[in-house]
């Protein structure tokens, strides 16, 4: 450690992780607590926004705390706080920024409001040191599905987005609607491995002329077509088959745009972020579309693909090197927009 | 003994510090912006006109609800992370307590009444005539049943908090004991109510009031409509499990 190391303290609270992580030079991670609460949400089939917010404030101060002492750091260690200020579930925001603004104040640290989607691509910062801007990355999560080129650090442009349902979104849907249960990401990754993906043909979703935007619905409402159909006609329905031919057809949705993203922009180096990241058929045609494309290809750790506050912290620290910082007043922003 | 006092469980944002007795300072504000927006400035305000060093202070009292899920959370999580902070405890007050305290020395009967929706109310009954005390505790209930408890009382009555002019009309209708509703100035949370109950809190027991800033949650007084469901479905799900008869017969299985 040298005295002009820069060390971050990162919050995240946006969904169902309380989080929290110690972050030197936005790149080395001493800490990285998540505290998931995945197993009561389980009980009722997706995210509640109150229970949520009401398990947040019950384990804050632990993470916070645990992180800290994980890192062998004290507050007065800390240069800055990173909290997370949108986009995500309004209350479930507010604990984090609440608590974090008022260590910031009381222990008289800077503060720094990150955004949620800019902690999911510097999660690639983490994991792969020598990867700078320019990139493109692909960002796939429960709440978010973004196409953006990392033009620098702190600025992006977006090429695409969707316009309905996050890729994760659909995924847990799918998975309730065939038995599988919450939470859909993994349940479907591991069924699919066990199905066959090209025995039902399921549509790859188009948005109008747009090159670059996603739609995720009618895929969605496709496989509860067929579902009805399948049990109308009496007949019996492979799940394994279903959860393969589904996730094909957001792979190809997907990798599809980052190819054309590719061909387009011809950047060397493409990452993907957010917690569908760790699908493994995605990260694989992922991979095999970036080795065609001649194109460099980065993926976090699913650690570092969850909701988790390392990334935070990383993305705090560059914008603190940057000089940005919040005030006392900073609110949540339940859909606060990427890159103002 | 310095206590710094955070009041966010309904519409007003306060703050307020208690020196040894004294109030030093009392900040509130009752407007449309987020408590998010106003509460930690208006401490950091408090803070720089009362020349406050924050290392000197020994506890942060705050109102613990019940109230706004969302507000009594932002309180809670200012709290918290204060606490954490400056290595210091909290020191709860229940907020419907915190309003009857308002009123101290009337030798009427305290009401406050907050708007919990769902036909409810946030409420208690108190004596604040020589001492603060509690003769209802605060519940979550409809008003029409803490009029019907007042009114069995046989005493004068002071109504206050946001739930009075919410219910007015129902109160003009039932009350048959005499009432009033206080003035603006006492009506809503007050920060230096809170200051001062918890500097009394401390005084009379002690660190049996100190909560880890840790361990501190809000007490909602109610569950998440999401949980409120599920134990419903259970309970319906247990009930024909157990007696299809009775099951036909909600409210008759829910009372058995």
């Amino acid at each position: 450690m040298t005295q002009s190391d820069i060390t971050i303290l990162g919050i995240e609270s946006s969904c169902d992780e309380t989080a929290a992580a110690v972050v030197v030079n936005g790149r080395t991670v001493l800490s990285n607590e998540i505290s998931s609460q995945i197993d009561i949400h389980t009980l009722y089939g997706g995210v509640v926004p109150e229970i949520a917010s009401r398990k947040h404030i019950e384990r804050i101060n632990q993470v916070i705390r645990k992180a800290l002492s994980t890192a062998g750091k004290t507050l007065q260690d800390i240069d800055a706080i990173a909290v997370t200020y949108g986009p995500g579930l309004v209350g479930a925001l507010l604990t984090g920024v609440s608590a974090a603004k008022a260590i910031s104040f009381a222990a008289d640290i800077p503060l720094i409001g990150v955004h949620h989607i800019e902690g999911h691509i510097s999660a690639n910062f983490i994991a792969a040191p020598e990867l700078e801007p320019p990139f493109i990355c692909l960002v796939v999560s429960g709440g978010h599905t973004h196409l953006v080129v990392v033009k620098d650090y702190g600025e992006y442009e977006i090429l695409g987005r969707t316009m309905d349902d996050a890729a994760g979104e659909a995924f847990d849907k799918v998975a309730r609607a065939i038995g599988l249960g919450y939470p859909g990401g993994p349940k479907i990754d591991r069924a699919a491995k066990e199905g066959n993906p090209d025995a039902i043909h399921f549509p790859r979703g188009k948005v109008g002329d747009s090159a670059y935007d996603f739609s995720f619905s009618g895929l969605k409402s496709a496989v509860l077509n067929y579902l009805n159909s399948e049990q109308m006609a009496g007949r019996q329905i492979c799940t394994e088959d279903i959860a393969a031919s589904f996730q094909q057809s957001v792979v190809d949705v997907l990798v599809g745009h980052a190819e054309r993203a590719m061909e387009e922009f011809h950047y060397d180096r493409f990452a993907l972020a957010g917690g569908v990241a760790s699908n493994s058929a995605l990260r694989s045609a992922m991979q095999k579309a970036c080795e065609e494309h001649n194109v460099a290809f980065y993926c976090p750790p699913p650690i570092l693909c969850t909701d988790n506050a390392a990334m935070i912290a990383c993305a705090g620290y560059y914008e603190y090197i940057r000089g940005v910082r919040s005030g006392l007043d900073l609110n949540a922003v339940p859909n606060l927009p990427l890159g103002q | 003994m310095k206590i710094l006092a955070i009041e966010a469980s309904g519409l007003v944002a306060g703050c307020a510090l208690v020196t040894d007795g004294l109030l030093t300072g009392d900040y509130n504000i009752q407007f449309k912006k987020t408590h998010s927006q106003t509460l930690l400035p208006m401490v950091d305000e408090l803070r720089r006109l009362t020349d406050l060093d924050l290392k000197t202070l020994d506890a942060i009292a705050l109102t613990k609800g019940p109230g706004s899920f969302t507000g009594l959370r932002i309180g809670a999580a200012t709290a918290k992370g204060m606490g954490l902070a400056l290595e210091i405890p909290l020191i709860p007050v229940p907020t419907v307590d915190s309003l009857a305290f308002n009123l101290f020395g009337t030798d009427a009967l305290v009401c406050p009444l907050m708007d919990a929706r769902r036909q409810q109310v946030y409420t208690g009954i108190y004596e604040e005539e020589t001492e603060h005390t509690c003769l209802r505790g605060q519940c979550a209930v409809p008003v029409r049943e803490i009029i019907e408890d007042l009114n069995g009382r046989g005493r004068k009555v002071i109504f206050l908090g946001d739930g009075a002019p919410v219910y007015r009309k129902v109160i003009e209708e039932e009350m048959r004991v005499p009432y009033q509703f206080a003035p603006a100035h006492l009506s809503r949370q007050r920060a230096a109510s809170c200051a001062v109950l918890a500097a009394r809190m401390y005084e009379q027991t002690g660190e049996a009031c100190l909560v880890s800033a840790d361990d501190f949650r809000p007490e909602y007084l109610r569950q998440s409509q999401a949980e409120r469901e599920r134990a419903e479905k259970e309970r319906r799900e247990a009930a024909e499990n157990t007696d299809p008869a009775a099951a036909e017969n909600g409210a008759g299985t829910e009372k058995a």
